[in-house]
Formats: C-alpha cells, sequence, structure tokens
C-alpha cells in the first residue's frame, strides 16, 4: 500500500488551482487513470470529456482525496493532496486533515447527495454549523443568501423529496458554496436532470463562472462548455486524448476519438 | 366511490344496471374449502379445550395469582431486566456495529470478535458463565482504587444483565450494521465533500437515515429478549418464571403456576406489540414502507425466533 512519491511538486504549481502530474489510479487489477496530466488555472472553468467509464469521476474523487491516487502527483493551490511536506519528507494525512482540506473544495453530485432528513435550509447550514463550528445566525443568514442567490429563497422549508431534481441540484451547489470553497467540482450536475430543468442548473453554474469561481466540470452539455469553458480536456480510457479551448476543440477536433465521442454527444 | 359519479342513486357499490332494470346482483365466488377447514379447525379447538377443561387443573387458582404479590413482583423484575438489558444491548450493538465500520483494523476485528463469540454460543451457556465466574475470580478490583469480592458484585440480577444485555449487543450490531449499509453511499460521500469528520458524519447523516430501517427489528429484538428473560430464572434472579417456580415448588400446583406467568408473558408480548405498532407508524410517516398488520406481527412475536 505504499506509494513512492519520488518528485517534488514543480516550481510553477505555485500559479495553478489545480496540477496533476502522471496521476495513476487503479481499483484491484483496473488501472482508471493511466498517467493524467493536466493543469487548472485560478477562477478558469476547466471542462472535462468523454465518454461513460473513461475515469472523469475518479479523477474528480482523487481531487478532494475522496480517492487516493497510487502514483503521481496532485496538488490543489500548490499543496499536494493527501500529503503535508515536511522537509523534503511527505507525512499521509490523518483522516480530519483530510476533512479540513475537502473543506475548501465544494463537490457537486450527478444524483444530488442532500441530506433527505434536513430541509433544503438545514442541508446548507450543515456544514458551516457541524464543520466549521459557526453560529445557527450566522450561517442561517449566508444560508438564506445562497438559497437566494440559486432562486430558491422560498423552498427553504422543503425536504429534498419535495422538490424537483433542479430545485435539488440548486440546493446542492448552495451546500458546496456554504464552506466558500475555492475550488468547485462539478461530476455531471445535470446528467440525471429532465431536459426542461437542465437550464435552471446550467444558469447557476454560469453565474458563479462570471464571478470568478475556479471549476472544474465533467458535463455532456456541450454547448456550456463553448459558452462559459475556457479550457476542455477529452479523456478516453484513463488518458487526457485532447486539450484545448472549448471551441477549438469542440469544432475541431484533432482525433478520431474526440470526433467520434463528440459525433455522438451532439 | 368516484365523487364525479353523481348519477348512480341507488348502492353506490352495486355496478349501474344496462337496461335500466334494477341493481344487478354479485354472486362472490364460493369458498367450500375454507368453510370445511373452518369447521375441521373448531372441531379440533372444541376437543382441545374439552382435554384441558377436564384436566386435573384449577383454573379459578390460575387467575387467582395472576394477581398476587410475588408474580406482580416477578412480572416487574422481568420488564426491569429486559428494559435494562435491551439498554446495554443498544449501546454495545451500536459502538459494535460503528466500529465494524471503522478505517482502523483493530476496532473492526474486536467487533467482528465480539459478535461471532457471543452470536456462536448459546444465550443460557453464557449466563452460567456469568454467574460463576466466582469460582476462578475471587475478587474484582481496579488497581489500587476499588476492590470486592466477585460474589456480591456478580448478584443473579447483574450475571442476567450482563448475560442477556451483551447478547442481545452482538444481534443489535448486526441489525445496526443492516442499517448502516442501507444508507446511500453517496450520502456518506456528500458529507465528506463537505468536510465531515468520520464520526460526524455517522452520528449527523448516517445513523439519523439508518434508524428508519433498524426500529422494526429492534422492536422485535426487544419482544423476544422478554421471552429470553426467563432464561435467568436458572441463575435464580427473582423474574417471572422464578416467582411462579417458587410458589409452585411449595404447593405443587404446577400447571396453574406456569399458565399464570404463561399469560403475563402474553399480556406483555401484546402490548409492546401494539406499541411497536404505534412507534412505527410514526416512523414511517411520510414514507410508503407497509407495516405488518397487528394479528400477523403478534403471530410473529409468539413464535419462536428460529423459525422466523
Ligand atoms: N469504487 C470502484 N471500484 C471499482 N471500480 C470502479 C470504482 N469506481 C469506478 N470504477 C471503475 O472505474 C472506471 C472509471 O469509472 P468513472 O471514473 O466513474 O468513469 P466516468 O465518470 O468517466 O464515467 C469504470 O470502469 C468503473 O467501473
Ligand atoms: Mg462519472
Amino acid at each position: 500500500m505504499t506509494t513512492t512519491q519520488s518528485f517534488v511538486p514543480s516550481v510553477h504549481s505555485t500559479t495553478a488551482m489545480v496540477q496533476a502530474v502522471d496521476v495513476h489510479k487503479s481499483y484491484g487489477r483496473l488501472e482508471v487513470l493511466k498517467g493524467i496530466d493536466l493543469e487548472v488555472a485560478p477562477k478558469e472553468v476547466f471542462c472535462l470529456v468523454g465518454p461513460s467509464g473513461s475515469g472523469k469521476s475518479t479523477f474528480l474523487r482523487c481531487i478532494n482525496h475522496l480517492e487516493k491516487i497510487d502514483a503521481g502527483s496532485l496538488s490543489v493551490d500548490g499543496e499536494l493532496v493527501g500529503y503535508r511536506r515536511v522537509g523534503d519528507r511527505l507525512h499521509v494525512l490523518r483522516d480530519r486533515e483530510v476533512a479540513r482540506k475537502r473543506e475548501e473544495i465544494g463537490m457537486v453530485f450527478q444524483r444530488f447527495n442532500l441530506f433527505p432528513h434536513m430541509t433544503a435550509l438545514q442541508n446548507i447550514m450543515e456544514g458551516p454549523i457541524q464543520v466549521r463550528g459557526e453560529s445557527k445566525a450566522v450561517a442561517r443568514e449566508r444560508a438564506m443568501a445562497l438559497l437566494d442567490r440559486v432562486g430558491l429563497k422560498d423552498k427553504y422549508g422543503a425536504y429534498p423529496g419535495q422538490l424537483s431534481g433542479g430545485q435539488q441540484q440548486r440546493v446542492a451547489i448552495a451546500r458546496a458554496l456554504a464552506m466558500q470553497p475555492k475550488l468547485m467540482l462539478f461530476d455531471e450536475p445535470t446528467s440525471a436532470l429532465d431536459p426542461e430543468l437542465v437550464g435552471e442548473v446550467l444558469d447557476v453554474m454560469r453565474g458563479l463562472a462570471e464571478d470568478g469561481m475556479t471549476m472544474i466540470v465533467v458535463t455532456h452539455e456541450m454547448a456550456f462548455a463553448r459558452e462559459v469553458g475556457d479550457a476542455l480536456v477529452f479523456m478516453d480510457g484513463g488518458v487526457v486524448v485532447e486539450s484545448g479551448h472549448p471551441r477549438e476543440v469542440l469544432t475541431n477536433p484533432q482525433h478520431a476519438r474526440t470526433k467520434a465521442f463528440l459525433g455522438k454527444v451532439r | 366511490m368516484l365523487a364525479t359519479n353523481t348519477q348512480v342513486t341507488e348502492s353506490p357499490k352495486a355496478p349501474r344496471p344496462h337496461d335500466g332494470s334494477g341493481p344487478l346482483k354479485v354472486v362472490p365466488v364460493r369458498r367450500y374449502g375454507t368453510w370445511a377447514l373452518g369447521v375441521v379447525v373448531l372441531v379440533l379447538l372444541a376437543l382441545l379445550v374439552r382435554a384441558f377443561a377436564g384436566a386435573d387443573i384449577e383454573y379459578a387458582l390460575v387467575a387467582k395469582y395472576f394477581t398476587a404479590s410475588p408474580i406482580l413482583w416477578g412480572v416487574w423484575h422481568t420488564l426491569e431486566l429486559t428494559l435494562l438489558a435491551m439498554c446495554l444491548g443498544l449501546a454495545l450493538g451500536v459502538t459494535a456495529a460503528v466500529m465494524r465500520q471503522s478505517g482502523n483494523p483493530v476496532l473492526r476485528a474486536v467487533a467482528n470478535g465480539y459478535t461471532w463469540l457471543f452470536r456462536g454460543t448459546p444465550l443460557l451457556v453464557q449466563l452460567l458463565i456469568w454467574f460463576n465466574l466466582a469460582i476462578v475470580f475471587k475478587t474484582v478490583e481496579i488497581p489500587g482504587l476499588w476492590s470486592a469480592s466477585m460474589n456480591s458484585v456478580m448478584t443473579p440480577f447483574v450475571a442476567a444483565l450482563l448475560g442477556l444485555g451483551v447478547n442481545e449487543g452482538a444481534y443489535i450490531a448486526e441489525i445496526v450494521r443492516g442499517g448502516i449499509l442501507s444508507v446511500d453511499n453517496g450520502q456518506r460521500e456528500a458529507a465528506a465533500a463537505i468536510g465531515m469528520s468520520q464520526g460526524k458524519l455517522m452520528k449527523r447523516i448516517v445513523l439519523p437515515q439508518a434508524l428508519r430501517v433498524i426500529v422494526p427489528p429492534l422492536g422485535n429484538e426487544f419482544i423476544a429478549l422478554l421471552k429470553y428473560s426467563s432464561l435467568a430464572f436458572t441463575i435464580s434472579y427473582s423474574e417471572l418464571l422464578h416467582s411462579a417456580n417458587k410458589i409452585y415448588t411449595a404447593n405443587f400446583k404446577v400447571i396453574e403456576l406456569l399458565f399464570t406467568a404463561s399469560l403475563w408473558y402474553i399480556v406483555l408480548t401484546t402490548v409492546f406489540t401494539l406499541l411497536q405498532q404505534i412507534v412505527e407508524r410514526r416512523l414511517g410517516r411520510g414514507h410508503n414502507t407497509q407495516t405488518k398488520g397487528f394479528g400477523r406481527r403478534l403471530a410473529t412475536n409468539l413464535m419462536p425466533p428460529s423459525w422466523r
């Protein structure tokens, strides 16, 4: 289970929000990530596209350490994920330290994963109160402001089961934002939604991008990627096949695999 | 009945006639087999009742002892023991179940060992071992702080409480574990993603959701425990069966007193079955879980556990 980390984070990594160098990840014998290299700049909307099973979710989960990488290096805001550097040694972080790092990274899931036994407001207040130890009053005020921001101010008392998919996903975004993250990860946030509800979620994400949030978005919404994205990576079979500006890659793909994939999602 | 169906003036249940001559008669399926079987059962029941009525049993005594003070004390002790053992079992069971989810292999091994050991040996044997610990440990002590002779500590009550509670905990651990596993993994991920520690995540997110799955079988466990508490008779704890036994060894009215005790057990299981149903209705509110009817549930609770 020991990992050899034979590298040191390179100098220019301090400017990147996320930097991946030769990231490998296997589940048992199945190698899911086969050496991912990429860099996400601050305030960038970074789109990750690719066929199902290509390792997009796995890569996102590695960024906030829900999964541990096997080899390579992954750093967020200049700090290695899962390790603390002391001199020339890397100490594996304790669970508590990992949890603290996760506070700074918001995550939005395909299936929303709201806490069903809590109201929309309670869902959003849960992190600030339980994790940050904020007072109820402070947490509540910010939660209400966030609900307002995602256009659901009047739904504060509703339970997830009483909300539509689009509304649930907007609450989930507000829940992540309540921790005031410096990076947001979106894992196919509109894939579980009825087509007519996709727009309301994308609108919220567009607003976030305009406010300068750094976002990594796994999506099949090519129109969104083209319009809002600053960079796009096409992944297939655990490797980055092609990357560039969304407009370039989407209108003029270079690789056959990219062409085939784009032909299917359009 | 449809609210919009205003033309029907006759019985709303009867289908409307096609020719306007009046309601048609509905002939249900005739179930002769059911009737025949019912008659057979009634006859057998009557024979059984006659046999017991003709037997040398003083039924007046059953009623008389039902409210006798030693029996009432026995009922109270049975309830007390059951409640406390259940509390101990819950504490141990939840702890063991959470430990089994832990990332720490030592904690996991301890929890696994606990359930394996206490589910793998008969409860009666466990009770006897607790009660007889004094043979091998003469004293219990916290070095430098406190010490006492094992005989004075391991009273029948303490032995019964530990025996039933520790055993129950092993079963409850499995139930709670099942409940924890029933919670969608996405819930754990979402909680972890906002920076919750493992402990908090369990307490705030997973266990509250697991509760709906956990509570119904816990009710069954409680009722089973109520009946298993009669095993404490063997280590002479003064519960219901022991009280009955004390009386019939003096007056030889064995069956009468066993009937009295049985009657009490039936009353208690019935009352708790009703309570269990009320709790479940509350818990299931807003969810579309089907709860079993009272009759079915009572039948389950009166069955020996091995039949369920
Ligand atoms: N926890 C896991 N255990 C084993 N295999 C997994 C696990 N999670 C994902 N996989 C496998 O890893 C591969 C990549 O999955 P994923 O990252 O979810 O792809 P994507 O999000 O691009 O569809 C798939 O083949 C999937 O079956
Ligand atoms: Mg995925």
